[in-house]
């Protein structure tokens, strides 16, 4: 699988900018008139990507679908967004553990539609191709993607063109999602669009670097105002001082 | 069992952006204040930057009591109304929390839409079947109450006619105000720039439009920080100027707010002669009855229907205030559809920033252009924003330049990510016959309680206007160097939205609307209705700070008028 070694792609990232400590008590008041603060103080500090260790994929466990389930929709999503010549694509940012994921959550109602047409598709590539789907090579999977999408798969559900634009959304979701929700990974989402991170404020000089503002590579819940550690001042000062 | 509580000065039904600010003048007169409000406290630490949760996921409005109650909505009473979403929120601040916080004042022109269309077109050229009525009251009623909001909520924008003195960096068609703005506008951006330089191209004015999010320092909050998180998610430096960062803690800090929070009424109590006698509320599985001298409805336009509606008493038999019919009627939503979208040939540097964040043109709203060739009234504000995040971009059209998957596409959004943009046009939507909200026969809350019923489409007017709109935004666009436009189609049910208005119209005539002048009940005194359903108009913009201004001043007369409201 084409995944990188997890401690090159886990880089530490430090910042240059200490969230000036006002700052940070005004951010974790709650409908009170915090300090005063002025814009020069508004950078963010970063954490250490921990957290966002990725494991690799055969220690992925499944919560919902099926390892025959995962590995059609494993190849659906390499046809949607594909890795190619151009770089990487859904199948490196892990979309199906996202989708995986959010099946036990967010997305539940969508278990079953998910389940008769990965079912569905997988018994076309048998009976058109006489391979499963994920055995396919690209063209053929693209005709039979192609064909699910003119709802011209029989046994899709609720149809052919509703599950394609589910799962298109859902595979959209886990490439470009916060790396939190388990698609994304090694921010190869947001790599693929330029998109250089988010971050607690951008300056007119970031604005106008664009595209060429350099990636952030973090989490939004690599922020330490977003994790479950910004209720404990002492822990924050203890990250702050690991991280200066 | 129904506890009794002991009697309050004032109830207010809902603690958003309308009850949100009238408790401040209600407090500070010394009245005692309950805040009743269905969602509870938001922290700075609730608004992550997070796309999927905030954006596609929507989570400020999922997990909600709005949600469950949220409308059906049919174009006509002949088909079967069906349920949406629901696109408000619940919490101490409401909507206040996420929205994009643009905060205009109405053009003079929106108070007066029937009498200023007669004397300058004629009266056949008001809609036949527009049940519009001018405002009880123009512009300068209502222009002391616009500046006090601005000032305690903290707006920045940048004025364009200050006592009759013209800036042309501001909206020069605007309403004379006293003072400038409490704060500059927000910064400009690059894309902002292109497309302001475009509008100066075709002659027409550019302005920063204004916001309720702080561009400096302001009453102890810092500044915007641009990092592009407002819509749909909350500020995590309490830059936007919610009513739960501004002014509801002071009201509380007088010592007169209480608030109640995930609470829900479901009842506004009358005696056998009409009066208010306070409110029923559920809080988990405890009911209460809060006893009020006076009780202000300020929830959302579809809420405060609803809860009148179902107040039903032996004064009131078809519902609080309804006596007249008029509760539900003349109701509108913002025609804010029908969008433009354009495709650059380079990156406009949208990553960063927020959709209040933009230039506005007001060259082609309400009357401030002649409209004597033309087949409508009213127009349309055009809003050129920032706000560009990944999975959105990733879900945009490919303008017909790749199918929307595989390797083609891919390389469509690698390229174009930060290219395209889609413009934000508002459009004057006007109250007609056959368009009113009710409650639903059929479909219920968890609690068994009607929801309200939407039935609206837009007509001929509204068509008109957003084509003729579209044509301006493509021709600025264009101006700008889009190489490629999408124009989406003009709609025509008037579903549920963040621009509702109506359901119980200010108006002196109690024949033909809920409320008088000051906002309270015809019918029941010492009723009185905060929100855009007190309003009879949209205009071409955001109504947030129209609202905010009427409770503020709806708020004044109530201390000014204490013992003959509630005597």
């Amino acid at each position: 699988m084409p995944v990188k070694n997890s401690n090159e792609k886990n880089k530490k990232i430090s910042s240059k900018n200490q969230f000036d400590s006002s700052r940070r008590n005004l951010l974790k008041s709650v409908g009170v008139v915090g300090a005063a603060v002025g814009a020069g103080a508004a950078r963010p500090q970063i954490i250490a990507q921990d957290s966002l260790e990725t494991s690799p994929i055969s220690r992925e466990a499944l919560e919902v679908l099926t390892a025959e389930e995962a590995e059609t929709l494993e190849s659906v999503c390499d046809c949607l967004i594909p890795s190619d010549e151009h770089g990487p694509g859904a199948r490196e940012a892990r979309a199906v553990h996202y989708i995986d994921k959010s099946l036990a959550s967010h997305n539940k109602d969508a278990r079953e539609s998910y389940m008769l047409s990965l079912e569905a598709i997988d018994k076309h590539a048998k009976k058109t191709r006489g391979q499963p789907f994920y055995r396919l090579n690209l063209d053929y999977q693209n005709s039979i993607l192609l064909a699910v999408q003119n709802d011209k798969v029989p046994g899709c559900s609720p149809s052919g063109s509703e599950f394609f634009n589910i799962v298109r959304n859902h595979t959209i979701d886990g490439t470009f999602c916060d790396p939190y929700y388990g698609g994304n990974q090694n921010f190869v989402g947001w790599d693929m669009l330029k998109y250089p991170g988010v971050r607690l404020g951008a300056s007119e000089s970031d604005v106008a670097q664009g595209a060429a503002l350099e990636p952030n590579h973090q989490s939004a819940y690599d922020i330490d105002t977003y994790t479950k550690a910004a209720s404990n001042n002492a822990t924050n000062q203890s990250r702050g001082e690991d991280n200066a | 069992m129904r506890k009794n509580l002991p009697k309050t000065d004032v109830v207010i039904v809902g603690m958003g952006a309308a009850g949100g600010v009238a408790a401040l003048p209600l407090t500070n007169a010394g009245l005692k204040v309950i805040g009743i409000e269905a969602g509870g406290w938001l922290s700075s630490r609730d608004f992550a930057p997070d796309e999927l949760r905030n954006g596609a996921r929507n989570w400020p409005q999922s997990v909600q009591k709005a949600a469950n109650e949220a409308p059906t909505v049919r174009a006509s009473s002949d088909v079967k109304a069906m349920q949406g979403g629901h696109p408000m929120m619940n919490a101490v601040g409401g909507t206040t929390m996420h929205y994009w916080a643009q905060s205009w004042r109405l053009n003079p022109w929106d108070f007066k839409v029937v009498s200023e269309t007669r004397a300058r077109y004629g009266a056949d050229r008001i809609p036949i079947d527009s049940t519009v009525e001018d405002w009880p009251f123009g512009y300068e009623e209502l222009e002391p109450f616009y500046d006090k909001v601005e000032l305690a909520v903290g707006i920045s924008g940048q004025a364009g006619n200050v006592r009759g003195k013209i800036n042309r960096s501001g909206n020069i068609f605007e309403g004379e105000r006293q003072s400038e703005y409490p704060m500059q506008p927000l910064r400009s951006s690059p894309f902002t720039d292109l497309m302001g330089e475009a509008a100066h191209r075709l002659d027409w004015n550019p302005f920063q439009g204004p916001a309720a999010i702080t561009s400096e320092l302001y009453d102890g909050r810092p500044p915007c920080q641009y990092h592009g998180f407002c819509n749909k998610g909350g500020c995590h430096v309490q830059a936007k100027s919610s009513t739960a960062f501004t002014t509801i803690p002071k009201a509380i800090d007088s010592g007169n707010l209480d608030v109640v929070t995930y609470a829900r009424v479901t009842d506004v109590v009358t005696d056998h002669n009409g009066k208010v006698m306070g409110v029923d509320y559920v809080r988990g599985n405890e009911e209460f009855f809060q006893p009020a001298g006076v009780v202000l409805m300020a929830s959302y336009a579809y809420e405060n229907v609803r809860l009148l509606q179902l107040s039903k008493s032996r004064a009131f038999p078809d519902g609080l205030s309804n006596n007249s019919g008029q509760v539900g009627k003349h109701y509108l939503s913002h025609h804010q559809g029908s969008p433009v979208i354009a495709l650059f040939p380079h990156d406009l540097h949208n990553w960063y920033g927020l959709p209040a964040q933009g230039v506005a043109i007001d060259n082609w709203a309400d009357d401030n252009f002649d409209h004597a060739g033309l087949n409508f009234i009213g127009g349309a504000n055009l809003w050129a924003h920032t706000d560009r995040k990944p999975i959105s971009a990733a879900k945009m059209s490919t303008f017909g330049r790749s199918r929307n998957w595989g390797s083609d596409w891919k390389r469509f959004v690698m390229e174009n990510a930060d290219r395209t943009n889609t413009a934000y046009i508002q459009k004057t939507t006007l109250p007609y016959e056959g368009n009113y909200l009710d409650l639903d026969p059929t479909v219920k809350d968890k609690m068994g309680y009607p929801v309200t019923r939407i039935t609206a489409r837009y007509r001929e007017n509204e068509k008109l206007i957003a084509e003729f709109s579209q044509d301006k935004m493509e021709q600025w666009y264009r101006e700008a160097g889009a190489i490629d436009i999408i124009r989406t189609g003009l709609g025509d049910l008037m579903g549920a939205s963040t621009h509702a208005y109506g359901g119980t119209r200010m108006g002196d005539n109690s024949e033909t609307n809920v409320v008088d002048r000051w906002g309270f009940s015809h019918e029941a005194p010492n009723l009185g209705v905060l929100g855009a359903s007190v309003m009879g108009t949209s205009g071409a913009r955001n109504p947030t700070l129209t609202v905010q201004a009427l409770a503020w001043r709806t708020a004044e007369h109530l201390v000014t008028n204490w013992r003959s409201i509630t005597g």
